[in-house]
């Protein structure tokens, strides 16, 4: 095994928000190139001062959006970046980004790199694509009819068959983020829910009902990112980048070595190493919950409980603030925003305010150390990042 | 025969002979005589060991369900009018896992762990689907 190189050298000194939600007066590379000034804003820095540039496909983006998003949106910001790329994995994509960007900034490619991801799956799709384009294999999975939850599902039933896990422990992990998205301005959702609430909810495949899934959304958010050298000359607090991780053990569930362990598993582990920190280290924690089962598996599988007991952990407030591990404190997919592609942006804006202590009535009291979980495709790909303050460099 | 707008498979070179198969009532799956395991779907060489020594082989067309859903919603209109259906994925003796339908029995019926055979389903000249129902 080679030896981690990346731990501290980057810091994110911006991050921003579009406004979330139902945004139908934008298209998803309008609310990229928002995103991007928001950040540029919040970092105060003009777009001079940005050589790198990383975006994150859209799922509504067609012709030549799809094929050299990052040079549009470069050309839609009016800047020339000598390091620039389009990502295309899902909604793990922004959390493993940030460690591409760290370490093109350590390699000398750039010193101040643009994070971009914005989709509107509510808005662009009724615009623009009179359905999804199909996910699955066309020939061995597409014919049987297989939803994006139907697919989630089938991993959900593995956990409940396997682990005991039940739909109002699911329900918990909806309840939570929805509590912490009435506590956070601009959320999609913010009316607060209860367990009975999820589970009267219409079923959308069977053990997921409507409120365990996520959202559908517009919306869009930026982080910039610069070495820990220049982060000092910047206004805001720098939030250091500590270590991540990636696995990509499948793509089709046809694949899958198990339904019920996933990749974070592996992602986990390496970003825990390298950041020379423990599960039982980390103050406030991103999980991606696209469905709220996954969000009880990242949080076994990232070490937070025994594998199995990921059900029990998430009862009676222990992932809510003022719980043992908030979670998702911004509302998370479920209540704050999901926009297609590439969500976990959101997780990152959210883990940074957290670490800068902006985040008021949400604020985790004293957090040091964040971690962030994204995932794309079937639960197929994994990243994980961990992102810490100054003291824990 | 199926109703417009369900995704029918389109053969290609390396699945041909899978559906052919379908087509003759007979579930097909690739051999590989360097590592003797079964592959699919089917591809050119194997998955496990690289090997290109693959041949096609009947299947037993029996296996068990991994994990099953009841499918109540679907964006595509024509899989949204059979709603509700079963999703499972399931394992066949042979050791590789199919995406199906589980019919012949209530969708709520289908449970972890249960038996199933193949049956199939014709639906377009061409195309023939292998689905399973419980044994
Ligand atoms: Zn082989």
């Amino acid at each position: 095994m080679s030896r981690y190189r990346l731990r501290g050298c980057a810091a994110i000194v911006g991050a921003a928000d579009t406004r979330v939600g139902v945004v139908p007066e934008f298209t998803s590379a309008q609310l990229q190139t928002q995103a991007a000034r928001l950040a540029m804003a919040d970092a105060g820095i003009g777009k001079e001062q940005i050589d790198g540039l990383i975006t994150c496909n859209a799922s509504v983006e067609r012709g030549p959006l799809k094929t050299f998003h990052a040079e549009m949106v470069a050309e839609l910001l009016g800047i020339a970046p000598r390091f620039c790329l389009t990502g295309a994995v899902g909604g793990a994509l922004p959390v493993l980004m940030i460690e591409h960007a760290a370490a093109a900034i350590a390699a000398g490619l750039c010193h101040t790199v643009l994070l971009i991801s914005a989709d509107n799956l509510l808005s662009g799709a009724k615009r623009r694509v009179p359905m999804p384009e199909p996910w699955d294999d066309p020939q061995f999975e597409e014919p049987y009819g297989p939803t994006t939850p139907a697919m989630y599902a089938l991993i959900a039933r593995a956990h409940m068959d396997a682990y005991g896990t039940t739909s109002e422990q699911f329900a918990a992990v909806a309840v939570a983020c929805r509590k912490h998205a009435a506590m956070t301005p601009g959320a999609h959702k913010r009316t607060p829910i209860t367990i009975a609430d999820v589970l009267n909810s219409r079923m959308i495949a069977d053990p997921l009902h409507l409120l365990d899934c996520s959202l559908v959304s517009d919306g869009g958010a930026a982080i910039v990112i610069t070495s820990a050298e220049r982060a000092r000359d910047f206004s805001k607090t720098p939030v250091y980048f500590l270590g991540a991780g990636e696995a990509h053990p499948y793509l089709s569930l046809l694949h899958a070595q198990s339904l019920t362990v996933s990749g974070a598993v592996e992602s986990g582990r390496q970003a825990y190493a390298a950041a020379g920190v423990r599960a039982q280290d980390i103050d406030v924690a991103f999980v991606y919950d696209a469905f709220t089962p996954m969000a009880i598996i990242y949080l076994e599988d990232l070490g937070f409980c025994p594998k199995g007991e990921g059900g029990r952990f998430v009862q009676g407030g222990n992932i809510e603030l003022g719980g043992a591990l908030p979670i998702n404190t911004h509302g998370g997919l479920l209540s704050y925003c999901h926009a297609g592609l590439a969500n976990s942006i959101f997780h990152i804006t959210e883990a940074v305010r957290q670490l800068r202590g902006e985040c008021g009535a949400r604020q985790v009291a004293g957090a040091r150390l964040a971690i962030i979980h994204g995932q794309g495709g079937r639960a197929s790909t994994h990243g994980t990042a961990i992102l810490g303050t100054q003291e824990t460099l | 025969m199926d109703k417009p707008g369900k995704l029918i498979p389109v053969p290609t070179a390396e699945t041909a002979e899978f559906w052919a198969g379908c087509r003759q009532g007979e579930l097909r799956l690739q051999l590989c005589a360097a590592c003797n395991k079964y592959q699919f779907p089917p591809q050119s060489f194997c998955r496990h060991c690289s090997s290109a020594e693959l041949s096609w082989v009947a299947a037993s067309g029996q296996g068990r369900v991994l994990s099953c859903t009841v499918v109540h919603w679907s964006p595509n209109p024509a899989y949204a009018a059979e709603v509700p259906y079963s999703l499972a994925l399931i394992e066949l003796d042979e050791g590789p896992r199919m995406l199906t339908n589980i019919v012949g029995v209530p969708p709520s019926e289908v449970r972890t762990g249960m038996q199933v055979a193949v049956v199939f389903e014709q639906c377009s000249p061409e195309i023939t689907l292998p689905k399973f129902k419980p044994r």
